[in-house]
């Protein structure tokens, strides 16, 4: 019993007073008349006693937490932490058990917290469970909403208010839930998704590959979000047969053409919004855009043989304007030449005309060969040396 | 704390059984649903019925109250629902088949007499669907290929709807709108057909193209020339004589002293030439 004392005196010590519910478990362990608890506290207290020779001995010790090597006592103290609480531990349940009968007894009272934060008086739980507590009543009862959406409140499952972007207090969460939606924010359906042709029939029985974007948004959330099933999907539908209604009505050209879209795109948006409201879904169609309209791509050769063909029309008319141009300019530069020196021959007439004849008379002989015979006793053959000078010529001098 | 647990054993589960009671006779039905009360399978009444011009907040939606273990909820959506139909070959009074695809809405008016008949919302939609394509056959099939696609669609449409929603009250169903969502030419012939179609089309249409092409550029051309001799005339008319005279002085210098032509001629001429005349002296 000295040994345990002796523990018990460590105990104190280590624990610099503070904790003394260590105390207090060595004493009940003590009380209990636990050997096992005692022959622990005593092969703690050798090492402590004989400070640097401790680690031999602590080896040859049977205490399961072999110390590892040389310490100050204090720490060997909190090394032995582990199988001191453990100890603890039992005490407690033991303790608990024992509680109502024998309250009055000293020392049981000390030994009832399980936790390190004993010296508070209480465990973990209460904090936690507050903790929990305070979190639901904070995330189920203040709701954040952005400027851009608004919710729905219900009361056990019946709509009771909306409330809008802000800070807005609800009861707590099995009373009173609330449905959060982006009301203001466009979303963009886009028809088909990715690259697929979709192929509807114009008016005409002709097929025309089209692509379109739909943007939409809340208009009456309360509506949208009790009235249909799926209003996503019910957007998607409505606007695949509006649009198709209204490619119906056009012939190929014009779906094809800027006029065309110019008439879908209201019309379908019109047709959708018509339909959606008969739905009382709460959707506003912002606009129907067509992103593409071609040509199914079996026949797209076809209609490229289509522009080819309009391409060298434009040639071909081009073409025969510039020939056009260039013949009445041509006509009206001669003409004005022409009227130019007329009018000049009008004031002398026979002088201008002779002055004219003699100048081009004088070019004309001046390039030329020439030779003059006398008009009677025409030669049947011609020997004419310039004739033959004039075919050598041109050998010569090339 | 255990003793007391004991002692009280008695006390607690009594609690324990009236708390169970309590949770299972309150149920809360939530506006998107409208709930058949079963007593011992028979539906005595109905929570949060639809009712068209009512409110939300004020359609019975919420808590109630039931009697445990007796009674049974069967709860069926309230919302607007959707039942489509698979893709369909309808064939025209013309003898062109047709690919519809088509969907309805609709919505569970009189819960008691679906939950009697069909039992869920979705067999409801099973029993719609032949019911729906059916129907539609019935009704397109009275149609010319050119109807069925513009028009008169709204009409046949309206008939459709008609006459499902006559079979879907049996139901307890309401038809609230048919749509075509789709009507294309099927794969295979028609489809193909109509594509050699087109192509033909585009064929002609460009060689039409190409033959005004050139008939524009003849006229062109045409009108051109006709403006040129109108200049022409209008300038040379004034005195034909002169025109002849120089116009054959442009051209003896085209023709004889061409710089662009280069070529010597040998002229021969007589002395009684005009151009001569002079050499005589007289």
């Amino acid at each position: 019993m000295k040994s345990i004392s002796d523990a018990i005196a460590l105990g104190w010590a280590a624990m610099a007073g503070g904790k003394s519910p260590w105390g207090g478990s060595g004493g009940d362990g003590s009380g209990s008349g636990k050997g096992s608890d005692g022959g622990e506290a005593s092969g703690e207290s050798d090492p402590a006693k004989e400070g640097t020779e401790g680690g031999d001995k602590s080896a040859g010790d049977p205490a399961p937490p072999p110390p590892p090597g040389p310490r100050n006592p204090w720490l060997s103290g909190s090394d032995s932490k582990p199988p001191r609480r453990s100890a603890s531990m039992d005490d407690i349940l033991r303790a608990r058990i024992k509680g109502p009968g024998g309250s009055g007894g000293g020392g049981g009272r000390g030994g009832l917290p399980p936790f390190p934060r004993r010296a508070d008086g209480r465990s973990w739980l209460p904090i936690v469970a507050g903790g929990v507590v305070g979190l639901w009543l904070l995330t189920s009862t203040a709701h954040m909403l952005g400027s851009n959406e608004q919710g729905l409140v219900s009361t056990f499952g019946r709509y009771s208010r909306p409330i809008y972007s802000g800070v807005s207090l609800t009861l707590p969460w099995p009373i009173e839930t609330v449905t959060v939606e982006d009301v203001t924010s466009i979303r963009r359906d886009s028809i088909p998704e990715g690259d697929a042709e979709k192929l509807m029939l114009t008016s005409d029985q002709n097929l025309v590959d089209i692509s379109y974007i739909v943007r939409w948004n809340i208009k009456d959330l309360k509506l949208y979000t009790f009235q249909l099933d799926d209003p996503e999907d019910t957007v998607k539908e409505v606007a695949e047969a509006a649009m198709r209604a209204s490619i119906a009505e056009v012939p190929l050209k014009a779906a094809m053409g800027g006029e065309g879209r110019a008439y879908l795109e209201p019309k379908t948006r019109e047709r959708m919004q018509a339909v959606l409201d008969a739905y009382h879904s709460g959707v506003l169609i912002q606009g129907v855009e067509i992103k593409k309209a071609n040509p199914p791509a079996k026949v797209n050769d076809a209609f490229q043989k289509v522009s080819a063909a309009q391409q060298e029309a434009n040639r071909d008319i081009s073409n025969a304007n510039a020939w056009a141009q260039q013949v009445t300019a041509r006509a009206q530069g001669d003409a004005a030449a022409f009227d130019k020196v007329y009018a000049q021959y009008k004031l002398a007439p026979d002088v201008t005309r002779r002055r004219m004849y003699y100048e081009t008379m004088e070019r004309v002989l001046s390039a030329n060969d020439k030779v003059i015979l006398q008009s009677s006793g025409v030669n049947t053959y011609l020997p004419l040396p310039e004739i033959k000078q004039r075919a050598a010529e041109p050998k010569e001098g090339q | 704390m255990l003793t007391f647990l004991e002692e009280q054993k008695t006390l607690l589960i009594g609690l324990a059984a009236g708390a169970l009671v309590l949770i299972s006779s309150v149920v809360v039905v939530p506006e998107t649903e409208q709930a058949v009360v079963v007593r011992l399978g028979d539906p005595v009444r109905v929570i949060n019925r639809f009712q068209p011009r009512v409110d939300y907040g004020n359609t019975g939606a919420g808590l109630t109250f039931r009697i445990p273990f007796f009674e049974r909820l069967v709860r069926i959506d309230k919302r607007m629902l959707s039942v489509s139909m698979e893709s369909q070959q309808v064939l025209s009074t013309d003898q062109q088949p047709l690919e519809v695809d088509a969907y309805a809405r609709f919505r569970i008016i009189d819960p008691v007499r679906m939950v009697k008949s069909a039992g869920t919302t979705e067999k409801v939609e099973e029993q719609l669907q032949p019911i729906l394509s059916s129907v539609l056959r019935q009704e397109l099939g009275k149609r010319s290929f050119q109807s069925l696609l513009t028009a008169e669609r709204g009409q046949a449409m309206l008939h459709i709807r008609d006459g499902l929603d006559r079979e879907a009250r049996e139901y307890g169903a309401q038809v609230i709108d048919v749509r075509i969502k789709r009507a294309d030419l099927p794969d295979g012939s028609p489809l193909d057909s109509a594509f050699s179609r087109m192509q033909a089309a585009r064929e002609q249409e460009a060689t039409t193209i190409k033959a005004q092409g050139l008939k524009a550029a003849q006229i062109i051309r045409a009108e051109a020339e006709a403006q040129a001799a109108k200049t022409y005339a209008e300038a040379f008319g004034k005195d034909p004589g002169f025109y002849d005279f120089y116009r054959a002085m442009q051209s003896y210098d085209t023709t004889f002293s061409n710089a662009a032509n280069a070529g010597k001629s040998t002229l021969i001429l007589s002395p009684d030439n005009d151009y001569l005349r002079q050499f005589k002296g007289k």
